[in-house]
């Protein structure tokens, strides 16, 4: 049976932008920077506490930048924590660092494979790092080729391969010690529709046999088909945790409006949180508004109605349903895309 | 210490030397054979140069082949690992201290580094033609430098490489290893320095200068050459440090 992760108010603070993130200054512009004096700081995960059971699937959601990475990197071994401890399962992960090495596998947002080898190579290369016979390793390295449709390519070097195909042999590479806990960092980006539901199967698969996987993502659906449980995280901090189902339902209402007018109208607002359904309005600039409610079609007559009456013209409705993508904008007053 | 997972990594280093073998020769030999051709071959046999420069060049071109193989097989490939693509990512993963992966660098570095001097050995002898006078009288004193000085090459290989970003590759070139080259007494004996003081004192900061007066006074004894005791123990000295240094680096680059 798979094993549990836990992390004891996890803090982590660049002085320089982290290595993964290079060059994406807008996302990070928005984890907020402490100001002492003229040395930079990023805090890119700050006082993260949680506590991910053995088995299932659970996923870190949240936009670029959210401190998404940073986490996978202290729960690998790869991005030493400021402050703060990690366990994977038994194993203190920055005390026992071989030791929890021994029982994860990774998958990086960006595959780093091993250049000067064959597709083969590197997953007979990785079995014999943990210590696999050549014979079990050949197996398995056979059988991975296999379940990830790389047979023809297992004599390629890996620097003629496509993204989508390195992408899968780094999930093949992966599993090939049977992780008990898989961490998936980003792993459908870049990937076609095609191979992206071959993942998801091959998630789901590996979920089925006791083992706890850990994914990072910033696309709803996916959080939304393979998660068990979900943290949605922004700014280094966790600002939402649950199963899809629960974080969706504690959206006031479920449905939201998002609403666009000519100028601004007070009276207009008010009359909105008075429509029935209507759960909240918020209002993030004079001219828009954002409507939660229970319903969504059924209010654009009574809209309609309010504006009229106030003297407003209605410039753009956009309806969404019940969604994380929902979730995440009204915890942040942010879209996940932007 | 997890030595299936070390012998592993070797492996893996083996592997992609052997793949890439005949690059890597035509690296190892080329440059060496060239000089010694026209220095030792052309110059002397033309005139030029007297036939005892041969005994003098060949001890320096050993060391220098084995200095500059060792640091390039572990810089080079480093250098790129450790880049955008994090390639070294899956052995940084792998269930082994992360220094004992730098230790194994370092010993691949040094397997490389020995294989090149002992090409070089005979293949700049044959280049020089006749009149080398080269002993092997003190095979164990001449074992022990070779070690001595790969190891010192494939540690120092480490600290560059974990020092040295990609876009600077070139002045590492020109900046270090040229100039390490050139006072490294690699075409002289230092004691031909004795005209030059400050610079006979300024050198001895230079690690090759022990390789080369090392393996000079095990191969060609009648040249004079820095004592050989001094030799092998500045080297050792070298080592240790280049070893502590390199080893540091590697753990601290290895996580981010």
């Amino acid at each position: 049976m798979g094993i549990g992760i836990r992390t004891e108010n996890l803090r982590k603070v660049y002085h320089a932008p982290p290595p993964a993130t290079r060059g994406r200054r807008r996302a990070l512009r928005s984890s907020a920077p402490v100001p002492t004096g003229e040395k930079l700081e990023i805090v890119a995960v700050n006082d993260i506490s949680l506590e991910i059971p053995a088995g299932g699937t659970f996923g870190l959601l949240g936009p670029n930048g959210a401190g998404k990475s940073t986490t996978i990197g202290i729960l690998t071994t790869r991005t030493e924590p400021t402050s703060g401890r990690a366990f994977v399962g038994e194993f203190d992960v920055w005390k026992q660092t071989v030791k929890t090495k021994r029982v994860i596998g990774v998958v990086p947002q960006r595959p780093n494979l091993d250049f000067a080898l064959t597709t083969r190579e590197i997953l007979l290369f990785h079995g014999a790092y943990f210590g696999q016979s050549l014979r079990e390793r050949s197996r398995r390295a056979d059988e991975q080729l296999e379940k990830f449709m790389l047979t023809d390519r297992a004599n390629q070097m890996v620097r003629d391969l496509s993204g989508g195909l390195m992408q899968r042999l780094s999930l093949a590479r992966a599993m090939m010690h049977d992780p008990e806990v898989l961490f998936l960092d980003e792993p459908s980006a870049g990937l076609d529709p095609q191979t992206r539901l071959m993942l998801w199967e091959i998630i789901r698969g590996y979920a089925r046999l006791g083992k706890t996987i850990v994914l990072t993502t910033h696309y709803m659906e996916e959080a939304d088909e393979l998660c068990d449980r979900l943290a949605i995280i922004d700014h280094g901090k966790i600002i939402a945790l649950g199963t899809p189902q629960e974080l969706k339902s504690s959206i006031p209402g479920g449905y939201l409006l998002r609403l666009r007018f000519d100028r601004a109208a007070e009276e207009l607002l008010r009359q909105l949180r008075e429509l029935p359904g209507v759960t909240e309005v918020r209002s993030p600039d004079p001219t828009s508004a954002d409507v939660y409610a229970d319903r969504g079609g059924p209010l654009i007559g009574a809209i309609v109605n309010a504006t009229q009456s106030t003297g407003t013209e209605l410039r753009d409705v956009h309806i969404q349903e019940p969604s994380l993508e929902n979730l995440f904008l009204h915890h942040t007053g942010r879209s996940l895309r932007e | 210490m997890n030595w299936r997972t070390f012998y592993a990594l070797l492996a893996r280093d083996r592997r992609v030397a052997r793949r890439n073998a005949i690059t890597l020769l035509v690296q190892v030999m080329l440059q060496p054979l060239l000089f010694c051709f026209v220095f030792g071959r052309v110059l002397t046999t033309g005139g030029f140069m007297r036939a005892q420069f041969k005994s003098v060049l060949l001890p320096g071109v050993i060391a220098t082949s084995i200095v500059i193989t060792g640091i390039q097989a572990v810089a080079m490939p480093l250098i790129g690992e450790f880049q955008f693509s994090r390639e070294i990512e899956d052995r940084l993963l792998s269930p082994i201290e992360n220094g004992w992966i730098g230790v194994e660098k370092i010993l691949a570095g040094m397997i490389l580094a020995l294989a090149a001097g002992l090409v070089v050995i005979p293949a700049a002898w044959l280049t020089m033609g006749s009149g080398v006078n080269i002993s092997f009288a003190h095979p164990f004193a001449f074992a022990g430098f070779f070690l001595l000085v790969a190891l010192m090459a494939a540690s120092g290989g480490l600290a560059l490489g974990c020092s040295v970003p990609q876009t600077h590759i070139g002045l590492m070139f020109s900046l270090i290893l040229m100039p390490m080259l050139m006072f490294g007494c690699v075409y002289y004996p230092w004691a031909l320095l004795r005209m030059f003081p400050e610079l006979q004192y300024a050198v001895l900061a230079n690690p090759l200068v022990y390789a080369t007066e090392g393996l000079r006074g095990v191969m060609s004894p009648q040249v004079p050459h820095i004592d050989g005791w001094i030799s092998a123990v500045a080297l050792a000295f070298i080592d240790t440090a280049l070893m502590n240094i390199g080893i540091r680096k590697f753990r601290h680059k290895a996580v981010s």
